[in-house]
């Protein structure tokens, strides 16, 4: 990894021959606006459905393709969503709060306007703690609003080429919450930590999917530069289309080397917004006027103010659950477990819960390592084969908690070795049955069985008469060949331990 | 006072491509406006609240509840173009 603020100066492609005259050492600000989509049934302003992925546009109605003369009310559970967030973040949620009007023209938004807010945001100063090297380290939020999503564009070729562009108004009137951190964020790699705990506080409290993939939590960055020690912010510029932690990261990398060698090469930066090219690992300017911003924000004469009652705040409050950091600390302070696994384990709240049940289930001993052992299952092997550790992916796992402790208890009453368990597993994915009923039907429990097991010992050690004679010359390298031959004649079904002792038992009656 | 420079700004912020005549009509028009403004300021507003909103209502919401769209070929039947299920739009000029 690299240290926050130290820049690597390697030449890119568009800037290639480019010497660095005076190398300066920058410190690197990043501030990341977050949008994400509101887990309502309905939409903003209006009752037409949020789901995704519907024929195109078959969800809309007149207030969301802003006919003239319709009339916009607010969602009730968007308002509730976006003051549970808000509350997490330990934000202050104004008592008091309007809608404005954002102005600007692009055919995925059939007004011309967005409502959004401008000057009373629904919630103001907040802070999100976050681990980097495992010390922690204080995010500040800035403000936290509600709008409206637009449309979604397709364009025919590619953006530069494209003779026209397509629209689906689905998504337009999708409830939106807008959270911008401060420029606390000193890397590349703290803005994709940052993104991260963010994403689980979201999907913790329950008010967004987090599915970066299909847009319901998207994200733009504001970076800039400025030499070491310096307090006065270089220019910023603004990237857009960041749709994964990875690409938060890798384009926030680009752009700080874009800038220092800029910036060393005495240019000043312009400010600008680029957009992310993930495909071609760059980011370019889009080109766009200087009025651009100018959004001519008002108060949208639509919707009345809204007045937040301090009872339903507190009742909101009262209903937060165990937050991601909370419970990460939990884990390792309660079971024992590596700040790693507590990590993995804490990103979504449903894969805790998974963890957790699985713990709750009987186990056939009593282990103090059992809590390491579940974590290992549901790290290396469930994620290894659910979709996503979401909500959704946990919900419809194949495997719920009550079979996977049913796995682990034939591991630990020796009916199936570890080795077993993970076709075991693998099936039970497959199929959705319980491991019992699995192990039963294929015969897959480990003979155990002392005299069937010493019959296939005795003849796997009359067949190799080389490997007695080698360990006869006290080579005891010929005990494993001997123990893997027994393995393999029972096709990995012999109970470990048991072959280990009779084969124990068996050589030490050979004369030496 | 609004000059001509700041009539051509607005007009381009909102897409309009004004003549030289509507420009100077809409000069004089938005300044007869701003002036009427200023009569309005004249009103003695003294420990008043400021408001964005002429009635004194407050939260109005609706419970998260869906209700039927409008059917899909009814939304597409005013486009001027359309692609399919999609609207189709000219490309996004960005110079």
């Amino acid at each position: 990894m690299t240290e926050p603020g130290r820049i690597s100066r390697r030449p890119l492609p568009d800037r290639a021959g480019l010497t660095d005259p005076a190398p300066t050492t920058y410190d690197v600000v990043i501030g990341l606006e977050v949008h994400a989509q509101l887990l309502t049934r309905s939409k903003m302003f209006c009752g037409c459905p949020t789901t995704f992925g519907a024929a195109p546009n078959s969800q809309t109605c007149p207030v969301c393709q802003g006919m003239p003369g319709v009339l916009p009310v607010v969602n009730r559970k968007a308002v509730e969503l976006a003051i549970r967030t808000a509350l997490a973040f330990g934000c202050r949620v104004n008592p008091a709060c309007r809608f404005a009007r954002k102005h600007y023209y692009y055919p995925d938004m059939p007004k011309n306007y967005q409502i959004s807010q401008y000057e009373e945001p629904l919630a103001e100063d907040g802070h999100l703690e976050i681990d980097i090297d495992g010390a922690p380290r204080t995010i500040g939020i800035q403000r936290l609003h509600l709008e409206e999503d637009v449309g979604k564009l397709v364009h025919e070729g590619s953006l530069e080429t494209a003779q026209a562009s397509l629209v689906d108004f689905n998504r337009s009137g999708v409830p939106l919450m807008e959270t911008v951190s401060k420029p606390d964020l000193r890397s590349p790699e703290e803005a994709a930590t940052y993104l991260k705990a963010f994403r689980s506080v979201l999907l913790f409290l329950g008010v967004c999917d987090g599915n970066m993939e299909e847009g319901s939590l998207r994200c733009d960055a504001n970076v800039s530069l400025r030499p070491r020690g310096s307090t006065t912010l270089g220019t910023k510029v603004e990237i857009k289309n960041l749709n994964s932690f990875r690409n938060v990261q890798r384009a926030l990398e680009f752009e700080v080397r874009r800038q220092a060698q800029a910036l060393d090469a005495g240019e000043r930066i312009r400010q600008e917004t680029r957009l992310w090219d993930a495909d071609r690992g760059y980011t370019r300017s889009m080109r766009s006027k200087e009025y651009a911003h100018d959004y001519r924000y008002f108060p949208e004469p639509d919707l009345v103010p809204l007045r937040i009652d301090p009872r339903w705040v507190d009742e909101i409050r009262a209903g937060l659950p165990e937050l991601p950091r909370a419970r990460r600390q939990r884990f390792v302070a309660q079971y024992g477990l590596p700040a790693y696994d507590a990590d993995v384990l804490t990103q979504s709240r449903a894969l805790g819960d998974y963890y957790e049940a699985v713990l709750r289930e009987p186990a056939a001993s009593a282990g103090a390592d059992r809590p390491k052992i579940v974590s290992n299952w549901v790290m290396s092997e469930l994620l290894r084969v659910l979709p996503g550790d979401d909500e959704r992916a946990i919900e419809t796992s194949p495997i719920p908690p009550h079979h996977l402790a049913g796995l682990l208890r034939l591991i630990d009453d020796g009916t199936i070795s570890g080795r077993i368990a993970k076709d075991v597993f693998q099936k039970m994915f497959d199929s959705r049955e319980d491991a019992p009923t699995i192990v039963g039907r294929e015969g897959l429990t480990q003979v155990a069985d002392a005299t069937a097991l010493g019959g296939i010992v005795d003849s796997v050690m009359a067949a190799n008469p080389k490997a007695i004679e080698d360990f006869r010359r006290g080579k005891t390298a010929a005990k494993k060949s001997l123990f893997g031959q027994v393995m393999k004649a029972t096709g990995g079904k012999a109970n470990p331990m048991l072959v280990d002792r009779l084969l124990e038992d068996k050589l030490s009656k050979i004369q030496r | 006072m609004i000059d001509r420079n700041d009539v051509e700004h607005v007009a381009r912020l909102t897409r309009l491509a004004l003549t030289e005549e509507e420009l100077e009509r809409m000069r004089e028009q938005l300044n007869s406006i701003l002036a009427h403004l200023d009569t309005l300021r004249g009103v003695d507003t003294e420990g008043v609240e400021p408001t964005s909103h002429a009635v004194d209502i407050v939260n109005v919401m609706r419970e998260d509840v869906v209700e039927p769209c409008l059917p899909q070929e009814a939304m597409l039947a005013n486009a001027p173009d359309r692609s399919g299920e999609l609207f189709r739009v000219p490309r996004i000029i960005e110079e």
